[in-house]
């Protein structure tokens, strides 16, 4: 187990924070979510952000996706600053896929019209939308039903067609915070094979958050280990298993032993 | 037995009930008119054009100013639904305009509007405004968070937010606000009526009072009651057309 700290790079598909902190103001005065931060995820890497609620992962995460405005620090987006003073970068925003707990799909549209909506915002004409919506349905697994409504679709369904929503504009980089939590544990199970697979088929950078410490050993290739009060990134571990990971490495010895590593590190 | 026919039979013991304590204890025809002579007459008055005339006049008086009232309680109802400060500020006026009965105003337009048509599609709009203006803010205000984060990922601009995420998401409070919008519409109209000028079936239903012609005066409220429903299933209609997603529209009969 080696501390491994990635070198910055500035190549699109890359992310880099340097010095990013994050306090909250709330009623009992400052809350400091996430501590002065150095991180960085090359391109077409698979990285997991590994902690327990509260410490900091998915604030992490969201000052990435440009939701939150550090409270310092600069965030870097394929070598471009995310923030200029109050200004989002939109371009940068542009390079980034964001796939929520809740898969937030849009009840009025059809799955079709949801995961081409990115794509209609940019002024895609229909038959392009319709086509490229029909490919990432494939992508992710629900060809069919295109034309049914979010309402019609099982959560693990859901999922994926926010997984294709995100896809729809090619970014290069998919955030994705706890995406299969609300999912019962078998349909997880399903859907952390089936992201392993579209990442491998598409070459994106990923950065997942998980309080699943089986998940992130299985998707990642670095897992950063996260602490609360204040959130910080403990650890940075590599996962040097090779790809396509069949599920059944989870029994192999040496997954087990990073396993337990994190998980006693977490119970401190 | 059907839903339907155990209302048919309801209605009809009902009809039976009220015909026969009429004929059996003597009852009035100026206070009570039994059912089959208020029927006949209710059919005979669908032949006078005068009828077709006030009712057109007040179903013209409710469609004006139902039309009004959405635009303004809609336009307005979005713009403090988005803006929190100036609804802050507007707010103790709200709350006063809603405590007051609008029908109490009923003099006061008369008296600025005169006895016209247009006094009354004033209390029409007055009347149906604000149910739609505070669904509207509900609406607007009542957008998923988590439906804005995704717009906010996406370099969504304000106007597409607008369009694309807001109006939908408000849409099924708009349609309620409308729904009891227009029944007070109709309100505003005939109570309008009552007050004064000379026309629509309000001043139909006066005139009949003051005549004693009770079984004219239910005809009139038969009347009334289905332009009601026509008006009501309209605004009904809208909601299953324009929002077939929600669950308020699927679960409808």
């Amino acid at each position: 187990m080696s501390l491994a700290a990635a070198q910055p790079v500035t190549s699109p598909g890359a992310i880099e924070l340097i010095g990013a902190e994050k306090a909250f103001d709330t009623d009992t005065g400052s809350v400091r979510a996430l501590a002065r931060t150095d991180f960085s995820v090359r391109k077409g890497e698979f990285a997991v952000l590994l902690g327990p609620s509260g410490c900091g992962k998915t604030t992490l995460l969201r000052l990435i996706a440009g939701l939150e405005h550090p409270s310092s620090g600069i965030v870097r987006i394929g070598g471009r600053n995310l923030w200029d003073d109050d200004r989002r970068d939109t371009s940068a925003v542009a390079d980034m896929g964001m796939v929520f707990q809740d898969a937030n799909l849009f009840p009025w549209l059809t799955v079709e019209d949801n995961i081409s909506l990115p794509l209609k915002l940019r002024g895609t004409e229909k038959r392009t939308r319709r086509s490229k919506a029909a490919a990432l349905c494939a992508l992710v697994g629900i060809k069919g039903f295109e034309k049914r409504r979010p309402r019609e679709l099982s959560g693990g369904m859901r999922q994926r067609a926010a997984i294709a929503r995100a896809l729809s504009y090619n970014p290069d980089i998919l955030l994705m915070d706890e995406p299969f939590g609300a999912l019962d544990a078998i349909t997880r199970d399903m859907m952390n094979i089936e992201l392993q697979r579209i990442w491998l088929e598409t070459s994106k950078t990923i950065l997942l958050v998980t309080h699943s410490i089986m998940e992130a050993v299985f998707l990642a290739d670095r897992v950063a280990l996260l602490s609360p009060r204040p959130g910080r990134i403990q650890e940075i571990i590599d996962v040097p298993f090779a790809r396509p990971r069949d599920i059944t490495v989870q029994s192999a010895p040496e997954f087990r032993d990073i396993a337990d590593h994190l998980r006693s590190r977490l119970e401190h | 037995m059907p839903a339907w026919l155990g209302s048919l039979i309801l209605l009809a013991l009902f009809l039976t009930a009220w015909e026969g304590y009429v004929r059996l204890f003597g009852v009035s025809k100026l206070v009570l008119p039994p059912p089959s002579l208020v029927l006949v007459e209710w059919a005979r008055s669908l032949s006078e054009p005068n009828v077709w005339f006030h009712t057109w006049i007040t179903v013209w008086e409710t469609v004006i100013g139902f039309f009004f009232a959405t635009l303004i309680g809609i336009g307005l109802g979005a713009l403090l639904g988005k803006m929190p400060r100036l609804e802050r500020m507007l707010n103790p006026f709200i709350v006063a305009t809603q405590v007051v009965p609008k029908v109490a105003l009923v003099p006061l337009f008369v008296v600025w509007f005169g006895f016209g048509i247009t006094s009354k599609v004033v209390i029409a709009s007055v009347l149906a405004f604000f149910p739609i203006l505070l669904n509207t803010m509900l609406g607007v205000k009542s957008v998923d968070w988590g439906h804005r984060e995704v717009l906010a990922s996406l370099n969504a601009t304000r106007w597409q937010s607008v369009v694309e995420l807001e109006f939908p998401s408000a849409l099924p409070f708009i349609l309620t606000g409308m729904e009891a919008g227009v029944v007070l519409a109709i309100i505003g109209a005939v109570v309008g009526e009552y007050l004064g000028g000379s026309e629509g079936l309000g001043n139909l239903a006066v005139r009949d009072m003051n005549a004693y012609d009770t079984t004219a005066l239910f005809a009139v409220i038969i009347h009334l009651s289905i332009i009601g429903f026509l008006f009501y299933g309209a605004v009904v209609a809208c909601r299953r057309f324009l929002i077939p997603w929600h669950e308020s529209a699927r679960l409808q009969g």
